[in-house]
């Protein structure tokens, strides 16, 4: 059986910053508690002139550009987000024409939380294994959204990820499952601007319970062991989360590392295992273990197995990594973000 | 009011505002951006095919906006730059981020963003913008 995996892998992060001390600074919180709680010291913001769409178009083509393919050989597009700039107009249509990949290809937008992007994922590796299509790009992008005042203010960034997923792969897919139950921690109303969330009800019963099963599940499936595994990537609503996951799944904090981009990146939603995931692929070796768990509320968990393979080191130069995104960066106050935001209704 | 512009239109546009395709002429290798059916150089002799443009250039000259028409308010202050492509032939637009400490020939690359929108339940339309090369 020919081997299935990443053929290609890119990060998109936007430049804008705004630390903790300037969102607490507004509010009159003591940023130091707030960073020592989430272990996020800063989160990235989008351009006004940045969405979904164009970040997942500046994630594909990197990506795009390491695997080295003709982008017409790509049979399917899909996007995973939870702020598609349209509600009806698919932000697909866009990427593929951007990336040139030719009119016989499937698009959809997925949405399932934050773990949008790597459902596409699995979708991509079911039909190229399935021999329907050659490659699939599955891409997860947000540009996430957060009330004024509330609590995620401080993590609800901006970022993607995307992957072509297809044979002769620089880290070959070994395995997946999925863990899903109705679990309501998290969620937006059609036409509503911001989502609402269960405050402590996302910890416990949400996202450790989902992330835990999936892991344990994939590693049950492959017969695998944590100590297998070089890097581990886990959803990062914030730092603590997914180091708290690991160490109850048995991963050292060194496995971790690589992946853990979220302190100064923030919670990218849609964006954020998959960046991660990137900034592992940037660090590994040819014959290292990644394993990834993202997490949706709603709720679910995907969990991953990657091997990674000698053509990671032909390819991963071909596009910038994932740690020239998080220091190309410019820093602005509370203001700015609210006018980028556009959160001021006129 | 909000302005609305041509659905047709832009589809008809997106195609080579999305990757900034145009067209060249063999005969004499000259690059045109929009496209032109007709080299003006060679006339009847020419032979016209498509270009997709690396989007890679410098800056020619560039003014900064302050006061934006319409659709553009929330970019201000913004630069708006002649760009010369490596290909040849010269196009204008915006460049993203801060436009204090802009240079003339200083190297730009294409980023992929929003262009305008039409108001909020309108048309986004998406294209081209550039950015200043790392290292200037």
């Amino acid at each position: 059986m020919t081997q299935i995996g990443i053929v290609g892998y890119g990060a998109y992060i936007p430049r804008y910053r705004i630390t903790v001390e300037e969102i607490a600074k507004v509010w009159g919180e003591n940023a130091e508690d707030i960073k020592n709680g989430l272990m996020v010291y800063e989160k990235s913001v989008p351009g006004a002139d940045e969405d979904t769409i164009t970040i997942a178009v500046e994630a594909a083509k990197n990506a795009l550009a390491r695997a080295g393919i003709d982008p017409k050989k790509i049979g399917a597009v899909y996007v995973g987000s939870e702020s598609h700039p349209y509600v009806v107009k698919p932000s697909g249509t866009v990427v593929a024409e951007a990336l040139m990949t030719g009119e016989n290809v499937m698009v959809a937008d997925f949405e399932f939380a934050c773990k949008a992007g790597t459902a596409a994922m699995q979708c991509c590796y079911g039909l190229v294994k399935a021999g329907e299509i050659e490659y699939g790009l599955a891409i997860g992008a947000d540009t996430s959204q957060s009330r004024p005042g509330d609590a995620l203010e401080y993590t609800a960034a901006a970022a993607g990820g995307a992957f072509i997923i297809g044979g002769s792969p620089l880290a070959v897919l070994e395995g997946t499952v999925s863990f899903t139950t109705d679990t309501s921690d998290f969620w937006r109303r059609e036409g509503e601007d911001y989502p609402k969330h269960g405050a402590r009800f996302t910890g416990k019963p949400a996202y450790f319970r989902h992330v835990t099963a999936a892991t344990r599940l994939l590693l049950e499936k492959l017969s695998l062991k944590p100590s297998d595994f070089t890097h581990a990537v886990f959803h990062m609503p914030n730092g603590k989360f997914p180091t708290t996951a690991g160490k109850e799944l048995g991963f050292t904090s060194e496995q971790l590392k690589a992946g853990l981009v979220v302190p100064h990146v923030g919670n990218s939603y849609s964006g954020s295992s998959l960046v991660g995931l990137t900034a592992a692929l940037d660090a590994a070796k040819p014959g290292e273990r990644i394993l990834v768990t993202s997490y949706g509320s709603g709720a679910g968990a995907d969990s991953f197995s990657f091997e990674v393979t000698d053509r990671i080191l032909e390819r991963r130069d071909n596009a910038p990594k994932t740690e020239y995104y998080i220091r190309k960066k410019e820093n602005i106050d509370y203001g700015t973000y609210i006018k980028l935001k556009r959160k001021l209704k006129q | 009011m909000t302005h609305t512009s041509s659905v047709p239109l832009y589809w008809r546009l997106k195609k080579s505002k999305y990757n900034v395709i145009g067209t060249r002429c063999r005969t004499c290798n000259t690059a045109y951006f929009p496209g032109r059916q007709l080299c003006q150089n060679c006339r009847r002799k020419g032979e016209i095919e498509e270009l997709k443009f690396s989007g890679l250039g410098k800056i020619l000259s560039y003014t900064i906006i302050r006061t934006a028409p319409q659709g553009f308010e929330q970019y201000t202050p913004y630069a708006v730059a002649v760009i010369e492509l490596d290909e040849g032939t010269m196009i204008s637009g915006q460049i993203v981020g801060n436009p204090a400490g802009l240079k003339i020939d200083q190297r730009v690359k294409p980023v992929f963003r929003k262009i305008s929108e039409d108001g909020s339940d309108g048309l986004i339309h998406y294209g081209m913008k550039w950015e200043l090369v790392d290292g200037q």
